[in-house]
């Protein structure tokens, strides 16, 4: 049953203001969540104020400049700077995406920032997606095949094969989608969740994949699949402007059409 | 990610196993939830599919008051003075209003449920346009719907 309240030991706090900086630039105010899982203590926001004037544009360059000058105990993922890894997926101004491409004039007034919905939190901006990889591994993420490939070659696709996995293979899996779906919030443990059903149906769409009809046996299931109502949050938020919500349709299509 | 994937496929074959893992780390260290409808901006998206349940469930609380008119109906004479006069009161016609409301939207918003299911109106654009159109269409419906009622019955 979904539970619509936060658990006593993850209802948040109001946390430290820490002091404005003494430049007379333009300053950007950011209240980031944190949790110190050694502190026994519940989770609280804090308050942060940035100079725009030396910070780059993008939120990551605002947590990582608060990090360096301000709180160094301040946690969060980061890799690539650059939208393809997916580590600073978070929640900024109320929708998931990622911290690195982010501007930050896109927020007009204080900058919010949380983890990534719904998910049980290691410490401050850091989710545990252990169930998330979990679930992709569950969908057998790798070609497969029983008839050997040409012994000269590489198995070959035609330009339309290929061109059907344009909007699908681009997905970095971040968890923005999952985590934005309240169907996930609240089926987590049997729902897939948009990003995994996408990654299912790069699969199920491989003109070079023989195993459509086991892939398609596998979702077929009222938890798995069909607790997509398509809410349309995935896709909305999807940092890399994909579709997940129309992969799903898709799926669901397949698996009509096969009875 | 590939060293991870090989790792879990290796180490699960179902993802029970792994669950069992989860909620034994989850035990030990009473990690907290983070935030979710606490912080998670309301938008067209998410408020139109949560008001289509919410309109099929008031339809479905409002379909005993359906088969109570239609009985008083077959019963005639004082019970269905009885039912008029409830349905005539300014509460009973405060709630088939609210009820006419939800039938529309229901009706409008299942169209739109219908033309995902044959595969099309996924991009967000389209879901947005689609979207303010069932908002406009079922609050017309709903005008016209009691304009005709009252002009049938000739005045309020």
């Amino acid at each position: 049953m979904a539970e619509f309240t936060l658990p006593e030991n993850s209802k948040i706090r109001d946390g430290k203001q820490h002091p404005k900086p003494a430049s007379t630039g333009r300053l950007k105010q950011f209240k980031i969540y944190r949790w110190d899982p050694d502190g026994g203590e519940n989770p609280r926001t804090d308050t942060y104020h940035v100079d725009m004037e030396k910070c780059g544009p993008m939120v990551l360059d605002a947590l990582i400049k608060i990090k360096n000058e301000i709180d160094p105990t301040l946690t969060f993922r980061r890799s690539c700077r650059e939208g393809i890894c997916g580590s600073c997926a978070m929640n900024i101004d109320g929708t998931n995406t990622l911290a690195c491409t982010k501007p930050i004039e896109e927020v007009e007034d204080e900058v919010k920032i949380y983890p990534l919905p719904h998910m049980p939190v290691v410490k401050d901006l850091v989710p545990d997606l252990t169930h998330f990889y979990a679930q992709y591994a569950s969908i057998q993420p790798w070609l497969q095949a029983q008839t050997p490939p040409p012994p000269d070659r590489e198995r070959l696709q035609s330009k339309e094969d290929r061109a059907k996995l344009d909007g699908l293979y681009e997905c970095i899996l971040c968890a923005c989608c999952s985590t934005s779906c309240p169907s996930y919030w609240w089926n987590g443990d049997r729902y897939l969740g948009p990003a995994i059903l996408l990654q299912a149906y790069r699969w199920i769409v491989d003109s070079r994949d023989e195993s459509t009809g086991e892939r398609l046996d596998a979702l077929e299931d009222p938890f798995r699949l069909y607790r997509c109502h398509t809410i349309m949050n995935c896709t909305q938020t999807c940092p890399k402007s994909l579709n997940p919500a129309r992969a799903i349709g898709e799926i669901k299509q397949l698996l009509v059409s096969r009875r | 990610m590939y060293v991870l994937v090989g790792v879990f496929a290796g180490a699960c074959e179902a993802t029970e196993i792994h669950n069992e893992v989860r909620t034994k780390i989850m035990a030990t260290t009473e990690r907290p939830l983070s935030p979710h409808l606490q912080i998670y901006r309301p938008q067209l998206t998410s408020m139109l599919s949560i008001a289509h349940r919410g309109t099929g469930v008031f339809l479905t609380l409002g379909t005993p008051l359906l088969v109570y008119w239609l009985w008083s109906v077959g019963a005639g004479g004082a019970d269905y003075a009885a039912a008029q006069g409830f349905f005539g009161s300014f509460i009973g016609r405060l709630v088939m209003f609210a009820w006419s409301y939800a039938l529309f939207y229901h009706l409008c918003n299942g169209i739109r449920h219908l033309y995902w299911d044959v595969g099309g109106g996924f991009d967000i654009e389209t879901v947005y346009r689609t979207g303010y159109t069932v908002l406009l269409a079922s609050a017309v419906l709903t005008v016209v719907a009691w304009v005709a009622a009252y002009a049938t019955r000739g005045g309020v």
